[in-house]
């Protein structure tokens, strides 16, 4: 094909004009080794700076979608990672000293509890799925919401409040635990998923 | 296998349940010197897998050792920087 020839021929042509034009001289090719050397230095430091990084957005206030923040949060901070979570909407109640000790298990549409949806929506069958549940935790000997909100801080963990939804839900600052980011919006949470290596959603 | 390190703490997490016994085992070796090894006494099944992964991610740790003793999950880990 007269195409593919032309091509190659070209190509030719494009290496040895190159060849000819650039020539340089040995002391050209050691300051252009010398700046590709510090320019590879350079990216090799900023790689090794960044450590693995996490953003989780926790958007859900029950007692079982709290855990799992929190239990991944705290862990890869003892990895070393380092991790933000940020809490927007029903997330925020984990982060509020008196609601996070109160933190409902819901009876309704919950597939794993063992009544029908008819018998769940009963008055007082929520708490007694969280009553269970809470039982259920103390024996098992899982950390409570409180302790793992503990160790994810004083791990450096960043907790972050939406400033919104504290707005929205008429929440006060002096509501959350010490240590809370508070003041940060959504714009704050995509900077940081943007940098991170790990981005969840729950 | 022989043990050819002398274990310098003991950290006790039996009773406790995911995430702590790694939580805890990260705050127990960062107050070890360089060379020095912590035990880790734990009764969560999970803390097999769990210490392990730990150990492989984490710089400036090495896992020496894993054994079962009856209910107790026995880790070894040292610190390496």
């Amino acid at each position: 094909m007269s195409t593919n020839t032309s091509d190659t021929s070209d190509t030719r042509e494009a290496v040895e004009a190159t060849d000819v034009s650039e020539n340089p001289s040995a002391s050209e090719l050691a300051a252009e080794v010398e700046a590709l050397r510090e320019e590879l230095a350079d990216l090799k430091a900023d790689v090794d700076d960044d450590g693995t990084s996490m953003v989780i957005v926790s958007t859900k206030g029950t007692l079982d979608m709290a855990y799992p923040p929190l239990i991944l949060a705290s862990t890869a901070a003892a990895f070393g990672w380092d991790v933000t979570v940020f809490h927007t909407f029903w997330g925020l109640d984990i982060l509020h000293e008196e609601k996070s000790k109160n933190l409902k298990l819901s009876a309704v549409g919950n597939p794993s509890m063992p009544m029908p949806n008819a018998v769940a929506s009963l008055p007082g069958m929520d708490s007694m799925a969280t009553k269970m549940m809470n039982k259920k935790i103390a024996d098992n000997g899982t950390a409570t919401i409180e302790e793992l909100i503990e160790v994810s801080l004083d791990q450096g963990v960043d907790l972050q409040a939406c400033q919104m939804t504290i707005d929205l839900m008429d929440y006060d600052e002096e509501d959350f635990y010490d240590g809370v980011t508070t003041g940060v919006g959504a714009a704050t949470a995509l900077q940081r998923m943007a940098d991170a290596d790990v981005q969840l959603l729950v | 296998m022989s043990t050819e390190y002398t274990v310098t703490e003991t950290l006790d997490v039996q009773g406790e349940s995911c995430p702590m016994p790694v939580v805890k085992t990260k705050g127990a070796t960062d107050d070890l010197s360089e060379g020095e090894v912590l035990a880790v006494l734990a009764t969560d099944s999970g803390s097999m897998s769990d210490i392990a992964g730990w150990a492989e991610t984490t710089d400036g740790v090495e896992l020496l050792e894993q054994e079962e003793d009856g209910d107790v999950f026995k880790h070894y880990v040292r610190k390496t920087e």
